[in-house]
């Protein structure tokens, strides 16, 4: 695959919201070149990944790691909810949700 | 502070085990002055987000327990410090991120479990680059660690804190992570010991994720042995973290005794990685590196160049990987179920709560690097950026498997230059990004990694790194020899090189870690 | 919510476009603990999912608190590769895990782990059969191993939906729960047929998951669910349509309708020169409408990558065959084998098989009714309340409390009448068949004094009926029957009744 390494601010800006950042438009400016740089230095692993070479994507070959199917200690919902922002009775409460349910 | 506290804190952990089991001290006893040396230097050297409250009363029960005779771990009582990327049911854990601000989880890591069932005393929190990310701890939120040879330098990262903590003597040992050298570079740049072992050689159950397939939990010690007890005490398969090796692991501290006995390298292959030296490095760290490499040569070991032409791609496929995996098991900071919420002007979306949360909880180098992991795994680049790393990381492998059939061990500097000031390089990522040039193969391939002082810079007198690697599972191979090494430099020098530190307790420059330096 | 789509004429539509089928069918497996964590699977055959209290399932894992890890359950694997081969797919010798990234409240991690490109089952084949006995072939793309998200509950707002809530609370205890996710490839040469196809479809699913052992496969608490993507081909044209996925398909039923509703309504736009949205869209069990959910975009981006904390899963040779050998019959097999068990006709048996209660009247038979009965029971009664509740007959009841009500008829202890009594009493949650008898007090009245008692003023108000009798007409006696029937509520064995009656006439 081809493509120029260099970002435009409008891709970051898409990126943020992929990401739920809500990034001011000078952090996105900002961002917009030190990630230039960065891709642009980075960009070359592309160089040497060739089609004959496999990917690893963990650094020990193990396979097959399973678990018993035996229940083990729960939380409460105290220490579940412990932490929480804000909750009501023994849920997590949020702000309304906008989008649909995947 | 008196000298009895002095001589305490000076100790290595392996000498306060003896002092403890023959009941010369108690755990009381070193545990207050190690709290003592916290009070008094740490205001300077910030390497603690938290000190434990409940330290005293855990060491008071490890003297109880002694005194019944139960038969205890050899580290039972000794201090530890804890990386503050663990999780600790009794302290804070916040990964130095603004975002887990006074957050207590409902659970242990392993590794701070197993530090519990041992029975030594955690200590407090120690201060890190948010989330593991950074080479300075300049990116914690909570201000940074100061390295205790020079208050305005760099303590290394992003386990700056618990290495400043141990090479300031506020504790003889700590929890570190490295996930790119983490744990090896800060040691490099404060004159201490660190190891990151084989990857799944400590359970990463309970360690704030940064990059998942690269992390390892590791010691951080101002001695091979020390860190060699701590790893015993730590290590070994967990069922809870699928990564976890199914090993039975020898003893490391018995590997560590048998190198510190030896007195010849006789036999051992040295590889000297080519890449991993000459341009970019300071020559202070090179020339200690070329006495390390004579010294060893003269005891026996045959020194041979080996060659790792993929090394060349390995930084370029960790800042690939590293954001990649990162930008996702960084989602889960969502203002939902734990942590900071920030609501926006007028209330809004839960998406809405969630952006603004995620964009003044993290700081700028987390956000940079959640933007390019996330543009690296989009659809379209993916195979361009994420999979190409991942092939980069076997070329890698495929290096040091040849590089291991030349030699035993391979050895570099632990970083190319000696602690930089603050602020050198906070504007230039790439910059800081290069630091961990010598670090990183290991994490790609998954092979343990020694970090050890090589003595000073003779340009500014700070301390410099070795850096010891061995095939993956060898990792008592790295101890044993460590620990020969650090008698031969100890010999030749005549010192151990933190004697050289200002902050060395009860030496004349240590009169005041506020200004008493440089 | 209701739409004002305009409908094409379903025979209509059918004439001018070819429907396209694909289903996406979601099984929650019923293990004793969740996918990737210890903690206790609410859609366990245990777990009572009714009465489970708010995030009282979970652990760090479920949180997906920072620093918890993930580790699989080694029986839900086997479970998935069972479900692969009774789908007759093949089973990837090596298959592995991928994180599926979005934010959403209900999805503790914000990413979901799945599979991706390597799925641990892939292209199978079921056959399924619709009434009068025609079959059709479904081929299975792939069906993958993943976790299930936690509830969200929408307060505020006047309908309880996610649109105008005031805010949402979230209840992790599903979050984990292991689930298999069986895609089609896509699904022609249906034509009319199609509605009942994806229904014969989703009820074979279920058969071969409750045959298997492996899931609850309640539809109505989510142990099955149905996405249901439709699209319509121009007859002639050879092109493929925009499709759409209506989502939570939740009922045997609905699969007919909303398929049916899909297809009417998109015949109408581009009969009427629009075009169909690639979208979601969302299923009105109330109004049997849809409506339109998201647009298909590009945050759609969901960033695949293999999950870094797990490891492949490489099912041995043996391991695959041992679970091969001991896979239940096929469901084409099964069917032959019950309808000459239960001696069913024809046609009697087709209705069982479209009405999806194969497995409730074969449930009930095993807990010692007869098929005959067994089958009254559910297509009867069961059914017409199940219809006017617009729900799944296998919602209502469970097949033992049928078996109860059958055996208590056939003893004589209820009549039927009291019997639909005590079926109501069940399905309105007063317990068990028995226990509803005890507390409705609906036992058959066997005291011959009540019931002589009864005959006799029935006789008494009736002289010509008693006249008929004693002089020989026997068959009068049902006039005095229904009196006395009336009289008792009911309550009365009809069979001694009638002998009282002759008793008390004759006598
Ligand atoms: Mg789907
Ligand atoms: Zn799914």
């Amino acid at each position: 695959m081809s493509q120029s390494h260099s970002l435009e601010p409008e891709q970051v800006a898409h990126l943020a919201e992929l990401a739920r950042i809500a990034l001011t438009s000078q952090e996105i400016s900002k961002l917009t070149g030190e990630l230039g740089i960065i891709i642009e230095s980075i960009a070359k692993v592309s160089e040497v990944a060739t089609s004959d070479v496999p990917a690893t994507s963990h650094p020990m070959p193990l396979t097959n790691v399973f678990r018993q199917d035996i229940p083990g200690k729960t939380l409460t919902p105290d220490e579940a909810l412990a932490g929480a922002p804000d909750r009501e009775g023994d849920r997590f409460k949020v702000a309304s949700i906008l989008g649909d349910e995947q | 502070m008196n000298s009895m506290s002095n001589e305490l804190i000076q100790l290595s952990a392996a000498k306060l085990s003896e002092k403890l089991v023959k009941k010369e001290v108690s755990a009381l006893e070193v545990t207050k002055a190690h709290l003592d040396r916290i009070e008094e230097v740490d205001p300077a050297i910030h390497a603690f987000l938290h000190v434990s409250t409940e330290a005293l009363k855990v060491a008071g029960e490890v003297d109880g327990a002694r005194r019944l005779g139960a038969k205890l771990n050899p580290l039972a009582g000794v201090p530890v410090a804890i990386k503050d990327v663990l999780c600790t049911m009794d302290m804070p854990s916040t990964a130095g991120s603004k975002i887990l601000e006074g957050w207590v989880p409902p659970y242990d890591a392993t590794v701070v479990k197993r530090l519990r069932d041992a029975r030594l005393v955690p200590i407090g929190k120690t201060n890190m680059d948010e989330f593991a990310m950074g080479s300075s701890t300049e990116h914690s939120a909570y201000g940074p660690t100061k390295n205790p040879w020079d208050l305005e330098r760099i303590p290394g990262g992003s386990g700056g804190g618990s290495a400043a903590a141990v090479a300031a003597f506020e504790v003889p040992l700590a929890l570190g992570s490295d996930t790119g050298g983490s744990i090896r570079q800060p040691a490099a740049v404060t004159g201490t010991v660190g190891m990151k072992p084989t990857y799944g050689g400590v359970s990463r159950y309970g360690a704030i994720a940064l990059a998942s397939s690269l992390d390892q939990v590791g010691p951080v010690a101002r001695s091979v042995l020390d860190a060699a007890m701590l790893h015993d005490v730590i290590g070994g398969h967990d069922p809870k973290d699928s990564t976890s090796l199914n090993e039975s692991w020898s003893s490391f501290t018995e590997a560590a005794k048998e190198g510190a006995k030896a007195d010849s390298l006789k036999g051992l292959k040295i590889g000297v990685v080519k890449e991993l030296g000459g341009e970019g490095f300071q020559k202070g760290v090179s020339d200690r590196f070329a006495a390390v490499c004579e010294l060893l040569a003269a005891t026996g070991a045959e020194i041979v160049e080996v060659s790792a032409p993929s090394f060349a791609y390995a930084i370029a496929a960790y800042y690939l990987i590293l954001p990649a995996e990162a930008s996702s098991n960084l989602a889960k900071f969502d203002s939902v179920r734990f942590g900071l919420r920030v609501n926006p002007p007028g209330g809004g979306t839960v998406e809405q709560v969630m952006s603004a949360t995620r964009e003044a909880g993290f700081g700028p180098e987390v956000k940079r690097r959640i933007i390019l992991g996330t543009y690296a795994l989009s659809a379209g680049y993916y195979d361009a950026y994420y999979g190409s790393a991942q092939k980069v990381r076997t070329l890698v492998q495929r290096d040091f498997q040849s590089a291991f059939g030349k030699a035993d061990l391979l050895i570099s500097p632990s970083a190319p230059t000696t602690a930089f000031k603050f602020g050198e390089k906070l504007e230039d990522p790439l910059a800081m990004y290069l630091n961990d040039v010598t670090t990183i193969p290991a994490n790609l391939a998954g092979i343990p990694g020694l970090g050890l002082p090589m003595g000073l810079a003779e340009e500014d007198g700070l301390p410099t790194g070795l850096q010891v690697m061995a095939p993956a599972k060898a990792d008592a191979k790295l101890y044993s020899f460590g620990a020969t090494l650090e008698v031969l430099l100890k010999e030749s020098s005549g010192e151990l090189i933190l004697q050289d530190s200002p902050l060395y307790p009860g030496a004349n420059n240590a009169s005041s870690a506020n200004g008493g330096v440089k | 919510m209701s739409t004002n789509a305009e409908l094409m004429d379903f025979e209509k539509a059918i004439e001018l476009f070819e429907p396209v089928l694909g289903f996406e069918v979601h099984v929650e497996l019923n293990t004793n603990t969740k996918m990737f964590s210890d903690a206790p699977n609410p859609a366990s055959s245990q777990a009572e999912s009714a009465t489970q209290e708010p995030n009282t399932m979970i652990t760090p894992v479920c949180l997906g608190l920072p620093g918890s890890l993930p580790v699989v359950n080694e029986q839900a694997v086997k479970f998935s590769i069972s479900l692969g081969l009774a789908l007759g797919c093949e089973i990837a010798s090596s298959s592995r895990f991928a994180r599926k990234n979005y934010f959403y409240p209900d999805l503790a991690k914000n990413y979901q782990i799945s599979q991706y490109d390597e799925p641990i089952a892939h292209d199978g084949e079921i056959e399924v059969e619709i009434a009068g006995g025609k079959t059709f072939k479904i081929e299975i793309e792939r069906a993958h191993m993943e976790e299930d998200a936690g509830k969200l509950t929408h307060v505020g707002g006047s309908t309880g939906r996610i649109q105008g809530a005031d805010y949402s609370l979230v209840d992790y205890n599903r979050a984990g729960v292991p689930l298999v996710e069986i895609v089609t490839k896509i699904i022609q040469g249906t034509n009319e047929n199609a509605p009942e196809v994806g229904k014969a479809y989703v009820a074979t699913i279920r058969e071969i998951v409750l045959a298997l052992g492996i899931s609850e496969a309640r539809m109505e608490r989510g142990n099955l669910r149905c996405d249901a993507n439709v699209s319509l081909s121009p007859r002639g044209s050879g092109k493929l349509g925009t499709r759409t996925e209506t989502k939570n398909v939740n009922s045997l039923r609905s699969v007919d309708r909303a398929v049916r509703y899909e297809i009417q309504r998109q015949a109408a736009i581009i009969a009427a020169g629009g075009t169909i949205v690639q979208e979601t869209r969302h299923w009105h069990e109330d109004t049997g409408t849809t409506s339109p959910g998201r647009p298909k975009s590009d945050a759609d981006d969901y960033r695949y990558f293999p999950e870094p904390d797990l490891l492949p899963v490489e099912p041995s040779a043996s391991l695959i065959q041992e679970l091969k050998n001991a896979l239940p019959e096929a469901p084409a097999k099964r069917r032959s084998r019950l309808k000459a068990d239960w001696g069913f006709s024809e046609l009697e048996f087709q209705d069982v098989v479209n009405a999806g209660l194969l497995n409730e009247i074969e449930q009930t038979v095993q807990a010692g009714a007869s098929p005959a009965q067994s089958r009254k029971w559910w297509m009867g009664e069961v059914s017409r309340i199940a219809n006017a509740k617009s729900v799944d007959p296998s919602t209502l009841v469970s097949p033992k409390s049928v078996a109860e009500i059958v055996k208590l008829t056939e003893s004589g202890e209820l009549t039927d009448r009291l019997a639909r009594q005590a079926l109501e009493g069940v399905i309105a949650g007063e317990g068990t068949p028995t226990e509803v008898v005890a507390k409705r007090g609906l036992k058959v009245v066997s005291d011959d004094g009540a019931l002589i008692a009864a005959i006799d003023e029935a006789l008494k108000s009736q002289p010509d009926v008693l006249e008929k009798i004693k002089s020989g007409k026997i068959q009068a006696a049902g006039a005095i029957i229904g009196d006395v029937m009336k009289a008792m509520q009911g309550k009365a064995d009809a069979a001694r009744v009638r002998e009282l009656i002759l008793e008390r006439a004759t006598g």
